[in-house]
């Protein structure tokens, strides 16, 4: 008996539309996603049950570890105009590079009388510059900045700005207390606490 | 999966001589591949990072305002951070607290378990929530504040406030070694 024969088929699938979709997903989460900015000093956030997540605009972040302070303004706009009024406010005039710099910075780790040389540093130079902005009494550079981030982002935007506190686990309390102090000085009595999440 | 050209050959005698007909498509299972590999990857790591907040609001310092509520000695709990993750807490003002002084842990069978318990027999007793107030002490760390404030979101305790340690509490914490 003669066999019937199934016409062979061939197994290959156009893989054409399937390549496009997965690179439009691709690049859809490259363009997305934000590069994780790197903490001067190591930072191991508390871990807590909470799940709310931090907002991405109108934000400033206090990052403190090892006893200092940091300070991190987000949106290159609002930076380029605080770093006027923090020039304006210790009489010192940054040039448009220096401006451009500052805008593409991770964080404020110096105080404002090293802030021209740190900007012209190199990267590596710069990783070795995180004495901390000053939260003494005497100057409180802190004071200073957060109180022009506020009215930067006022002018700007027309918006209360959201501070958060990025604290290392391990920090002493009395650190934080002066930070608050800080920011209860100026009447921000709300902030948030950056957290990592854990389970009940 | 390279396809075979199978159309045999250049073609019938005598005929022009023609190039061969190359098949255009090029395989793209690999791509695919590592396409979709590189998606679930940037999808995990950006996700996994998004850091969560918490919110903090922290009583006024300069009180003008009058039409505050007095609170109940008996409402209030006390909580003290000490020094080597250890707390203490009590029911009521400091020197003539309502129950003895106790030190405890952070974590489910610790505070929690105290808050719970205190809550419940506060509202039974004056039918009103319990006020808690944290007093860090210099000698605790920020992952106890954050510790404890978690626990207060896990307990559902809306009524709490971080307020400065006094001297007298400073002593029941040496008093106690967690100082």
């Amino acid at each position: 008996m003669p066999r019937v024969k199934v016409p062979r088929k061939s197994t290959a699938i156009d893989m054409t539309a399937m390549c496009d979709v997965a690179f439009l997903l691709l690049t859809f989460f490259i363009m997305t996603s934000k590069p994780k900015t790197e903490d001067p000093v190591p930072v191991d956030t508390p871990a807590a049950t909470e799940e709310q997540t931090l907002p991405e605009k109108d934000i400033a972040i206090i990052t403190v570890g090892s006893g200092k302070a940091f300070f991190n303004l987000e949106g290159a706009e609002a930076r380029k105009e605080l770093l006027l009024q923090i020039g304006q406010r210790s009489n010192i005039s940054f040039t448009p590079s220096e401006a451009k710099a500052f805008t593409t910075l991770d964080n404020v780790t110096v105080p404002v009388s090293q802030l021209k040389q740190y900007l012209n540093a190199s990267t590596e130079d710069r990783k070795r510059m995180n004495s901390g902005i000053p939260t003494d009494s005497v100057s409180n550079e802190l004071y200073n900045w957060i109180h022009d981030a506020r009215v930067v982002t006022k002018n700007l935007y027309d918006k209360e700005l959201r501070i958060s506190i990025k604290g290392d686990s391990k920090e002493e309390y009395p650190t934080m207390q002066r930070i608050i102090a800080i920011l209860q000085k100026q009447k921000v009595n709300k902030f948030s606490l950056i957290t990592t999440l854990k389970g009940k | 999966m390279a396809e075979l050209d199978t159309s045999g050959g250049g073609g019938k005698k005598g005929g022009k001589v023609r190039s061969k007909k190359q098949s255009t498509r090029v395989d793209l299972t690999a791509m695919v591949d590592l396409a979709f590999l590189l998606v679930t990857f940037f999808m995990l790591t950006t996700t996994l990072n998004k850091p969560k907040a918490m919110d903090l609001t922290m009583p006024d310092k300069d009180e003008k305002t009058k039409d505050q509520l007095p609170v109940k000695a008996s409402q209030t709990l006390t909580v003290l951070l000490g020094s080597n993750n250890k707390l203490e807490w009590f029911m009521g003002v400091p020197g003539e607290s309502l129950t003895p002084p106790t030190v405890e842990g952070y974590g489910k069978e610790g505070i929690r378990k105290v808050f719970v318990e205190q809550a419940a027999k506060v509202k039974q007793q004056t039918g009103k929530d319990i006020l808690v107030l944290v007093k860090p002490s210099e000698k605790s760390i920020y992952k106890n504040v954050v510790d404890i404030l978690d626990e207060l979101h896990i307990t559902d305790i809306k009524a709490y406030a971080i307020v400065d340690i006094l001297p007298e509490e400073v002593g029941l914490l040496k008093r106690d070694n967690i100082y």
